[in-house]
Parts: C-alpha cells; structure tokens; sequence
C-alpha cells in the first residue's frame, strides 16, 4: 500500500548546549512536582488529592467541591491563554521543553543511552544478530523502561487514592479492581508513547502540531537554518577560507539532522514536526565552534529578522508587539480574577429545595407553613455551626432548629419549616431569601426562595 | 423489550452497522489499489502544479495508523457479538443497562448489610435514640417517603402525619413495620344512599363535627346523630374508628381530607380510596426497620433514648 508506510526508526545523538541544559531544566522542575506532590501532606490527609468517590477536591488548605467547577475551566482558559502567549513570543516552548510526550521520551532515551550507548551505538546493536550481549541489554532497557513506567501509572493514581494507602494496598496485593486496572493502563500508555510512540505522537497525533501556523506570525521566534549565511554548504579543510572556497558556513555534516528528535532538516525551513527544542541549535553552534567560525548558524530568530537583517536588540523591541501585550494583559487579568476570587470565597455553600408534594399546609396553630430542604456544604476542615434566618414576608420564622452543625467537609440536609400568620400575606407565590451565616467567621450566604399562600 | 410492532428497524439498524464495517474494509483496500506517482522523490511531489505555485506531496501515513483502524474493525466485530449493537440483538454476554444497575444495587446492599445488620439487631424502640441509625433514616426517609409525607414528615391534605399521635392502621412499631412494607388501602365507600337524603347528609356532617367538639349547628347535630348508625359500622359506635378496618377516628381534631362541612359531605357522598404504595420490593426489610424506628421516633421523642 504505498499510502501507508512503515516507520523509521529515529536514533537522536545525543547533544550538549544551552538548550539542551534548559530541556533538562525543566524535566527536573516537572517531574519533581509530579512525582513529589502525592506524597505531601497536609494535617492528617494528602495535600493534592481528588477524591472522586466522595466528590471532593483538596489542593492544600482548599476543599472545593463540583460545584467550584468554574475554577477548573478557569485554569483551562488560563492554560490556554498562556499557551498563546509565548507561542506567539518563542514558538512551541510546550513541546520542546514541557510537553509531557517530550519530558518522558527524553527520559526514555536517557536510559537507552545509557544502556545502549550512544546514536551509532544503538544503530549498530539494532543490526546485529541475535547475541548475549543484545538480548541482556535490551530486556535490561525494557525492565527500566517498564519499572519507571508502572512508577508513573501508580503516582498518577496517587492523586486520586492517597498515596501512601495505595502502597500499602500494593504490598498486601488488595489494590482495588479499578485502581490496578488505572496504574497498569496508565503504566502501558507511559510505555508505549515514550518507549516506542515518541515522536508519531507529534506528528500524527497531537493537533498542536498542526494548528501552530495559527499562533506564529513573522516576529516570532523560531529555530531557524540561516540559509543566507549557510549557503552554498559543503565540507572544506579546517584551514580553508570558506569565503575563498566560495562555500558557506554549513559544512554539511548532517549533525543538526541526527541529534533532531523528529528526524527532520531543519535547513528546509520550519516544518511542522519541529517540536522547537533547539537541539540541532546546540549541536551546530559546537560544530561552529569547533571550525572556529561565528555560532548562530542555526539559532532562535523571526522571519522579520531573517529578512531584514534586525539587530537582535530589534527583535526583542518586536517581542513586545501589540499581540503579546494583549495577551499578557488579558491572562494577568484572568489569573488575578481567579486568585482574587479564591481568595475571597465563602467556605461554605447552600441550596434551597422546597418541597414540592406539601405547597402549603395550615398547621393546628393556625399559621401557614412552607417546608424546605436546605442543602448546606462546609468546605472548610473544621466543624462548622451555622445559623438559620429567613426573611421577605412580614412576620415571617423558622419553626425548626435554626443552628445547624455540618462535620468538616461534610455536606447535609436540613429541614426546614417556616411559618407566617394566617391571612397576613396575599395569595400567591412570593419571593424570599435564607440568610445563613457560620458561627464562627463573619460569612454568610443568601440564597433565594419562595413562600406560597394558597388561594 | 421492543416498543415496535414490527422487526424492520431492528434489521435496518443491524444491516447499516454491519455495512460500516464492511465499508471501512473496502475503505482500506480501494485505497490500496491507488498507485500514486512520486514525481519528485527529493521533495516526495507528485508533479502536479495548480493555481501555479499549489503542489501535492505524498506523505504516508505510518504503517502502525493502518493497524490501528484495522484492530478498530476487529474489535467492532467482536463487540457486535458480546454486546447489543445490532438492532435488537441483545448481545451474547446478555448486558443490559438495568442488568448493571441491578448488580449495583446488590454490590452496595452488601457493602452495607454489617451496618445493617448491627441496627436489625436491635429493637426499634431502641434505634430511635440511636443518632448514626437516626441518620439513615432521615436520608432514606428523604429519598423514599418525603414526596408524599413532606419533608418533615407532616404531610398535607390526603397525606397523613407521621409526627401526630393518630394512628389509622397503628402507631405500634409492628403496626408501622406493616403499613410500610405492605401498603394500606384505605377505603371509605359512598355513604349517601346508606344516609339517605341530601339533607340527612347534611346533618351528619354537622354531627360529626360535633364530635370533635369543632363550631357546628347543634340542631342539625341533633338531627344528624340519628343517621350515624351507617357510619358506626365501620367507625365504631363511638367514632373513634376501628384499627382493623383502618377507618378514621371522628373525635380528634385531625382532619386528612380537609375540614368542614363541604369536605365531610363530599367525603360521605362519593366516598375515598387513599393509597399507600408497598415499600417491599423497593426497600430492603433491613431498611424498613430503620424507617420504622425513625417514624416512630417522630411521635415518641421522649420515651425514644
């Protein structure tokens, strides 16, 4: 079928630079905070936990429950937002150094190097015959591989089950059905993106990829081949003068195409499966270095640049265009928006039901009363008292129990029962408002209802 | 359990999802058959030059994508055999969304039959002072009994209260246990011919609200107690009802069906069948027993601790 094709296998060398070291970077500062968060606690439960059985969502001293949802689509906004904004300044920073698909493969190949040694080392053992030494070297790789991927799919399952019973439960082996279902699929997907996906879910999978056209325009920085200055490339003695040679910078040692981690040329100009992680940058300005000419053959620039030769303090004056600045202004808003909000949100929550099946009814004192439920939510993690007021119809009162203990983090229903004097009010439905207020902090919330008299 | 009372849409749905499959096979080797030229193999395009700059370049998906749909096909086949897809066929493994929901329920009646099992131990009396097994009851009775009782268990008109000491069928917690997990029906024929004349209604009306001692015209109260003999049958001679008949009590100021004289005479003229639905089948017996403790709790707050 010749719309389908096999694969190649890609065998990246590996690259030292400051691109390179910024990628590591960020491994580090990502996959701390994943692997470490589960395990911190706070008072006696974990810190990060989303407790889906129970429906409850702690992050540190926060208990937000499904109805705090806006908070989470905050995020999202705030995520994308972000996303944005420095793609437009430095193009796909995500990919090449944050991306989950990125942060695992570099891993993974960190270990293959070292079990496997480096690019022409690995292409040499890929095409021997079958030996000892192949076979222990590549189930050794495939045992890291699988060891740090069951690793990844047990913390990932960390911040739904606490953690630490969750080991407990492994050592025991009476980990839940669909806990070890979780860990393993989670494990099997680490495993097979990084181990052998890795840069197929750039290309063919990931709608990054494809809509980054969308988000680039000519000031944004991307890594590019000076093709002015590289042209016409070949290979020259160390001592020869290119421009006598009539020879451009590029020596044509194919390096920036072995170290790319999508096995692309980046000489052909931005494409697609460039994931931005500056690699063949690092591995040209070495060479560069090496035959003693200027780094920066391959290196962080704008199409603008490119084609009117801007000094690089001009292309940080376009940095700030009007599109960034827009950005900026709108993600700091939103962020503050959600921070503000947090900040000042009233830990506890209530709903008004009123009962459907009793409209009305005259009790035998001879007032009229309404029955409701009240749903109260604490979302703080001390036990809270709260007191009942209602209000919007003369003389109206709560005949039940007007202080209310809720457990911490617990939500409960509560009945209530509300009286006006006979006769005192029209016939009709009329609006009125519960006031509740914690006992102990000044916060309160008034949620609306409404009172009916019968004809 | 098909609402059609023909096949048709059964075998029409069935027919196009088997053609899916088949389509997305055909699919895959039609595309097969494609030969396309490579013109160009340093840029891979295939020579073709539109709007004088548009140029087509073939680049093959990956093999492991080809699989993939091909798998996707495999399991569908599979999946039309083990579960309902294909129109009415109900599916090999016999799955259906109540089948689940059932073994839901049964799981979760399990996780819960020690607690259970801890309050069927003890006597209902007993429970009601008991605040863990006080609060199942207020949930199962919020979820279960409220859209008729009320929320507070007071009821409304045609409703009874459950926090009054008026019993119909019994306020013992056996008695209570049995209307719960049997149902009542409570029936309260049309006594107007029995009576006699729409006046002679009238009168008994006026009588029975005498009994309670509520405003009534003492002279037709006197006029009316003559005809109450068709009422006693069932009410008793006294009027305060007969537990095993389930019939009212005449004498106390609680009036189900409305008060007055127009609510008693409509009540005499065309009579009443007051249901209430049986729990059993809904509701475990070990819930029944906690929702008995809980509603006789409602009219013995003292003596329940």
């Amino acid at each position: 079928m010749s719309l389908y094709a096999a694969s190649k296998k890609i065998y990246p060398r590996s690259v030292e630079g400051i691109f390179a070291y910024w990628r590591w970077v960020f491994v580090a500062i990502t996959q701390v905070i994943f692997y470490g968060l589960p395990w911190m606690e706070w008072g006696t439960r974990q810190a990060v936990l989303f407790d889906l059985a129970s429906r409850r969502f702690y992050i540190f001293g926060l208990v937000l429950y499904p109805q705090d949802f806006i908070y989470l689509t905050g995020l999202l906004v705030v995520s994308a937002l972000s996303l944005f904004l420095f793609t437009a300044v430095a193009g796909r920073l995500w990919c090449g150094y944050a991306c989950p698909q990125t942060v695992y493969s570099e891993i993974f190949m960190w270990i293959e190097r070292k079990v496997e040694g480096d690019r022409s080392a690995r292409i040499r053992l890929d095409d021997a015959n079958f030996s000892l030494e192949k076979l222990v070297k590549k189930w050794y790789k495939h045992f890291l591989w699988i060891s740090l991927s069951i690793w990844t799919g047990f913390t990932f399952v960390g911040y739904f089950t606490p953690i630490r019973d969750l080991g407990m439960e492994f050592f025991h082996t009476t980990m839940g059905g669909w806990e070890l279902f979780w860990v393993f699929f989670y494990a099997f997907a680490t495993y097979g993106n990084a181990g052998f996906m890795r840069e197929q879910v750039c290309k063919y999978m990931c709608p990054y990829a494809r809509f980054q056209s969308a988000m680039f325009d000519h000031d944004t920085l991307i890594v590019t081949y000076d093709e002015k200055r590289g042209e016409p490339r070949g290979g020259r003695s160390h001592h020869a003068d290119p421009a006598a040679a009539h020879l451009g910078a590029c020596i044509d040692c194919t390096l920036c195409v072995q170290v790319c981690p999508t096995g692309i040329d980046i000489r052909k100009g931005l494409q697609y499966e460039c994931i931005g992680c500056g690699a063949c940058a690092d591995v040209c300005d070495n060479v560069m270095d090496k035959m003693g000419y200027a780094r920066g053959l391959v290196r962080y620039t704008t199409q603008n640049a490119m084609k009117n030769n801007w000094s690089t303090r001009e292309i940080w004056q376009r940095v700030m265009r009007p599109r960034v600045q827009i950005y900026t202004m709108v993600l700091l808003a939103i962020v503050i928006g959600l921070l503000v909000s947090l900040g000042l949100r009233t830990p506890f929550k209530v709903d008004v039901v009123r009962d459907r099946s009793t409209l009305s009814r005259i009790t035998e004192e001879g007032t009229l009363e309404n029955v409701y439920r009240l749903q109260i939510m604490n979302a703080s993690e001390q036990e809270q008292t709260y007191q009942l007021k209602v209000q919007g119809l003369p003389n109206i009162k709560i005949e039940t129990q007007t202080d209310v203990v809720v457990a911490p983090a617990q939500s409960r229903w509560v009945v209530v029962r509300a009286d006006i004097p006979y006769g005192s009010t029209p016939a009709g439905s009329h609006p009125i408002q519960f006031e509740i207020q914690a006992a102990n902090t000044r916060d309160y919330v008034v949620e609306k209802s409404v009172f009916i008299v019968p004809r | 359990m098909s609402d059609f009372s023909s096949n048709y849409w059964s075998i029409f749905v069935a027919v196009v999802s088997v053609l899916g499959i088949v389509y997305c096979a055909l699919l895959l080797w039609f595309s097969s058959q494609v030969k396309v030229q490579v013109h160009n193999p340093d840029d891979l395009t295939t020579g073709h030059i539109w709007d004088e700059t548009l140029q087509e370049m073939n680049n093959p998906l990956p093999r492991w994508w080809l699989w993939l749909f091909i798998l996707t096909m495999v399991f569908a086949v599979f999946y039309y055999i083990a579960y309902p897809g294909l129109g009415s066929f109900g599916g090999q493994l016999g799955w259906t969304s109540q089948n689940e929901y059932d073994q839901e329920i049964a799981q979760a009646n399990k996780a819960l039959e020690p607690i259970y099992a801890a309050f069927d131990a003890k006597a209902p009396e007993k429970l009601a002072g008991d605040p863990k097994a006080m609060a199942v009851g207020e949930r199962l009775f919020m979820n279960n009994c409220s859209q008729c009782h009320g929320s507070d268990a007071r009821g409304s008109k045609g409703f009874p209260n459950l926090t009054d000491k008026d019993w119909l069928h019994g306020g013992s917690p056996d008695k209570i246990n049995e209307t719960i997990t049997k149902g009542r029906v409570g029936q309260m024929p049309s006594m107007a011919a029995a009576v006699g004349t729409p006046e002679d209604v009238r009168n008994v009306s006026q009588y029975v609200l005498s009994m309670s001692g509520s405003p009534h015209d003492s002279v037709r109260a006197a006029l009316g107690q003559a005809k109450f003999g068709a009422c006693a049958a069932c009410h008793g001679t006294d009027g305060k009802g007969i537990q095993a008949l389930g019939s009212a009590n005449l004498t106390d100021k609680i009036w189900l069906h409305g008060w007055g004289e127009e609510a008693i005479v409509s009540m005499v003229n065309a009579g009443k069948i007051n249901q209430m639905p049986a729990q059993e089948g809904r509701l475990t017996p070990s819930q029944i027993h906690v929702l008995t403790a809980y509603v006789w709790g409602f009219s013995n707050k003292s003596v329940a601790k």
